[in-house]
């Protein structure tokens, strides 16, 4: 039930150290792309002694390195702590998520650890949104983010703001997720300064299904989060329809609209998240 | 001596008490001088209005700011001190900027021995930090330099007021011109109480049709070529922050303030200078188009953010004492509901202040300590940079004044048990926002009656300074130099707090 | 010659240099050396006693790093240094 997530270079203590106030559901921590090759040694440490200082008030995401390479490996040795929550994989696979998963087991039993951590497969390649419905089934995965930079790189396709090219990416991923229950995340938008642009793309993601978008600055957070909450119009009309449940039994009308039992839970939806992002 | 705050007094100066303590002493006004010279006015250079006024060791010689970083008329008097090495000097500057590095020299070799200014930064705070200062700096606030020159606690000499637009007999304005800088607010005082008074220009014009500066004060009018650079007015405070923790705290504050209902129809604000500080500005702008509220005015330092509320009828009227960059000066010479303000109107403790009429402010800080006083005159080594400028007169005089500051910065925590200097009484300082908790003053009952089911971070200052020092770890006690260097005087003149050698 | 370098100047970050050395030698210069700078002596000596390295030669340029930005930084220069 996540609608922001922001990525934050874990090789930046002064960022870092401010992530708790910027009204983020998650925050990604990042040792992939926003870490130099040379520095990811001192990044892990650094984030991990960063982990271990301070009691995150938002979900701890890792973005960790491939794990077909030394390095992620050496990320899940230095991160796998009661401290993180989930791993985001980049270049994910089926085959590598079932790996991820396998490891993430071994270290959980290894570090007497009380959680299961969770995936985050980030899919980025074309033959990754082919296997989008095998991904978002497997266990431990509970949300997946569409890569656009990349994917459309791979795709050898034009990256624009109306969004044709990733239209079927989204879709897939939006109906995948809702069938498996899990989070549909939108690509970050990368112009930082356009706060409108952002606003837009977000509500195409979401007017496609997609339940939550990533973010590559602060500022973008507050209009990601409107966005993906529920409005003040919903929620007054969701309590409405609860209250009237109290006295109707069955289906029934209400200012003119039939009200039947997948409205009203969608309408417990409705509260259950506008309770959760203490909105009400 | 310890005044009320129990901080330390130099002998001889009166401790501050209160606030609001100046009430029960009557207002007292020294003459308003007129000029004598029913003749020509003008002269080609500042040299020569040296020669006519006779001016010597041991004056005190005034100026306003009106030009911030680009005004050129102080530095060319400095110039002509240096030359004819007049010693002994007391300059009283409104203000004192980078650019006037000029002062410093004069302040090493002892041309310059006293200051008096509401604001200093940059080489001459260095100086004076560093102990350099033969005499005394005196710093006030805005409102109190109006009544410390009213009521002859500063005896100016000789007042060189820059006028962007003058006409022969010493009508002018700040409105156009080649430097035009809008508002000359804080020069009306110096025009009414100086013994002479010496009008500087670079754009002579036959009739001035908006009358700022009246002649019947102006002794002399000098006609020079460039009186200061346009640029230079639009100083590094003046442009709302892109950085995420500032708009985080400014974002929290215009939630707050509307959840305090002070965003109502007709509501009146200022903000002062700084980056987080203009940034709530952009919010509270927001809220008012959402829910279709305009403001009654809004005063202080103006800038495009205002005047653009303004010319889109957001605001009803500006009161402007000083234009921090370009547009506030066109919007000023334009807009008729734009209007300049003196000093004394503006913030004199004595008058119907606009202050006074203020629904809220919102100020920054380097420091505050745990009874919300608050320092915006050193930085945490003893480094004058800044000074109240017009922070504790609005503070008084505002119904919610509103510190917004982070909670540390590289390292240094900026809530702490003590603070380095007191400039503002923390019995005016109602609410500090933070981007991690905000503190209300424990008198302020009803705001904490009316935030009792709000969901912002509301805790008290004491766990505010314990998130700050959690973070950074409980600095080192700085061993404060004994040597006097000046005083932080309260809008009263009586001293809030004494600056020592860094 | 053995040394390690790690961290940066930017803001909130310490650059930390490790050299193997036969004596104990720490360094300290800082934006905040006023208020911290015993502090981070004492971080830095305490990672030093968990490592069990009694003698190297430490300089560490700090631009106000928290203590865990100290100790991460300080490990990452003598890991570097000792490969």
């Amino acid at each position: 039930m996540r609608r922001s997530l922001l990525f934050i270079p874990a090789n930046k203590p002064g960022m870092m150290q401010n992530a708790d106030i910027f009204a983020a559901d998650s925050i990604i921590f990042d040792l992939e792309d926003a870490v130099a090759f040379s520095e990811k040694d001192s990044a892990r440490i650094l984030l991990h002694n960063f982990l271990q200082t301070f009691k995150p008030n938002y979900e701890v995401i890792i973005r960790i390195n491939q794990i077909d390479h030394i390095n992620g490996l050496l990320d899940l040795e230095a991160l796998v702590s009661d401290r993180i929550d989930a791993i985001m994989l980049p270049k994910a696979r089926t085959a590598s998520v079932k790996k991820l998963a396998e490891l993430l087991a071994s270290f959980e039993k290894a570090r007497k650890l009380k959680k299961t951590i969770k995936i985050i497969p980030l899919l980025e390649l074309a033959a990754a949104i082919l296997e989008t419905e095998a991904i978002a089934c497997l266990p431990r995965v509970d949300g997946i983010l569409l890569g656009a930079e990349d994917l459309t790189n791979d795709m050898e396709t034009e990256r624009t703001i109306i969004g044709e090219e990733i239209f079927y990416p989204r879709s897939k991923i939006a109906y995948a997720a809702k069938a498996y229950g899990i989070d549909a995340i939108d690509t970050p938008f990368t112009d930082v300064n356009d706060d409108q642009g952002l606003s837009q793309d977000a509500k195409k993601a979401k007017n496609l299904g997609m339940t939550a978008k990533a973010a590559i600055h602060p500022n973008q957070i507050r209009y990601i989060n409107e966005v993906f909450s529920p409005s003040k119009d919903q929620i007054a009309w969701a309590l409405k329809v609860l209250e009237a449940t109290k006295t109707n039994l069955g289906v029934f009308s209400l200012d003119g609209k039939m009200i039947d039992k997948p409205i009203i839970e969608r309408c417990q939806k409705i509260i259950e998240k506008a309770k959760k992002y203490r909105i009400i | 001596m310890k005044n009320s705050l129990g901080r330390y007094v130099p002998e001889g100066f009166i401790p501050f008490q209160s606030s609001r303590a100046f009430l029960e002493q009557p207002r007292t006004r020294e003459k308003i001088i007129l000029s004598e010279n029913k003749g020509n006015k003008k002269l080609s250079s500042i040299s020569g209005a040296f020669d006519r006024l006779g001016i010597g060791a041991d004056m005190t010689l005034s100026f306003h700011h009106h030009l911030r970083n680009g005004d050129l008329v102080m530095n060319l008097v400095f110039e002509e001190i240096k030359s004819r090495n007049l010693k002994n000097m007391t300059i009283a500057a409104s203000s004192i900027f980078p650019n006037n590095r000029i002062l410093s020299e004069l302040i090493e070799n002892g041309n310059v021995t006293n200051v008096y200014t509401n604001y200093l930064n940059g080489e001459v705070a260095k100086s004076i930090s560093e102990g350099k200062l033969q005499g005394m700096l005196y710093m006030d606030t805005h409102g109190g330099r109006s009544r410390a020159i009213e009521s002859g606690d500063i005896k100016i000499d000789v007042a060189f007021i820059a006028v962007p637009c003058s006409d022969e007999a010493g009508n002018g304005n700040g409105l156009s011109g080649p430097s035009a800088c809008g508002s000359l607010g804080y020069a009306i005082p110096d025009l009414l109480y100086a013994k002479k008074k010496v009008v500087v220009t670079d754009y002579l014009v036959p009739k001035v049709e908006y009358v700022e500066i009246e002649a019947k004060y102006v002794d002399y009018v000098v006609v020079i070529d460039k009186i200061g650079n346009q640029s230079g007015i639009e100083s590094g405070t003046t442009r709302i922050t892109r950085d995420p923790v500032g708009l985080k705290i400014a974002e929290t504050t215009a939630l707050l303030l509307s959840e305090l209902g002070l965003i109502r129809e007709n509501f009146s604000m200022q903000t002062g200078a700084g980056g987080t500080v203009l940034a709530v500005t952009r919010f509270i702008r927001e809220i008012m188009e959402k829910e279709n509220v305009k403001a009654g005015f809004a005063s202080g330092g103006i800038t495009h953010y205002f005047t653009e509320m303004l010319k889109k009828g957001l605001i009803n009227k500006l009161y402007d004492v000083q234009c921090f960059d370009l547009e506030a000066v066109k919007s000023l010479a334009e807009n008729p509901n734009h209007h300049s303000i003196s000093a004394f109107k503006y913030a004199n403790p004595y008058e119907d202040a606009i202050v006074n009429h203020l629904d809220f402010v919102i100020l920054g800080a380097t420091e505050v300590d745990l009874s919300f006083n608050v320092n915006v005159t050193t930085a945490s080594n003893g480094l004058i940079m800044g000074g109240s400028g017009g922070h504790a007169d609005t503070a008084s005089g505002a119904k919610v004044s509103i510190i917004v500051t982070p909670l540390f910065k590289t390292r240094l925590p900026i809530i702490r048990p003590e603070i380095t200097t007191i400039t503002t009484p923390g019995e005016d300082i109602d609410i500090v926002v933070t981007e991690r908790g905000i503190a209300i003053n424990p008198k302020r009952i009803d705001l904490l009656e009316k935030l009792k089911n709000s969901h912002l971070p509301i805790m008290s200052i004491k766990d505010l300074s314990k998130i700050a020092l959690a973070y950074t770890g409980i600095p080192e006690v700085r061993v404060k130099k004994e040597q006097v260097i000046g005083v932080v005087r309260y809008r009263d003149q009586t001293i809030i707090d004494t600056l020592f050698q860094m | 010659m053995k040394i390690g370098l790690a961290g940066s100047i930017e803001s909130s970050d310490c650059l930390i240099t490790a050299e193997a050395s036969n004596e104990l030698d720490i360094k300290i210069e800082s934006s905040v050396y006023e208020f911290f700078g015993k502090q981070i002596r004492k971080v830095i000596l305490e990672t030093l006693e968990e490592l069990g390295i009694k003698t190297i030669r430490i300089h560490i340029n700090d631009k106000g790093a928290l203590d865990y930005t100290i100790r991460s930084r300080l490990i990452s220069a003598i890991k570097r240094m000792e490969s």
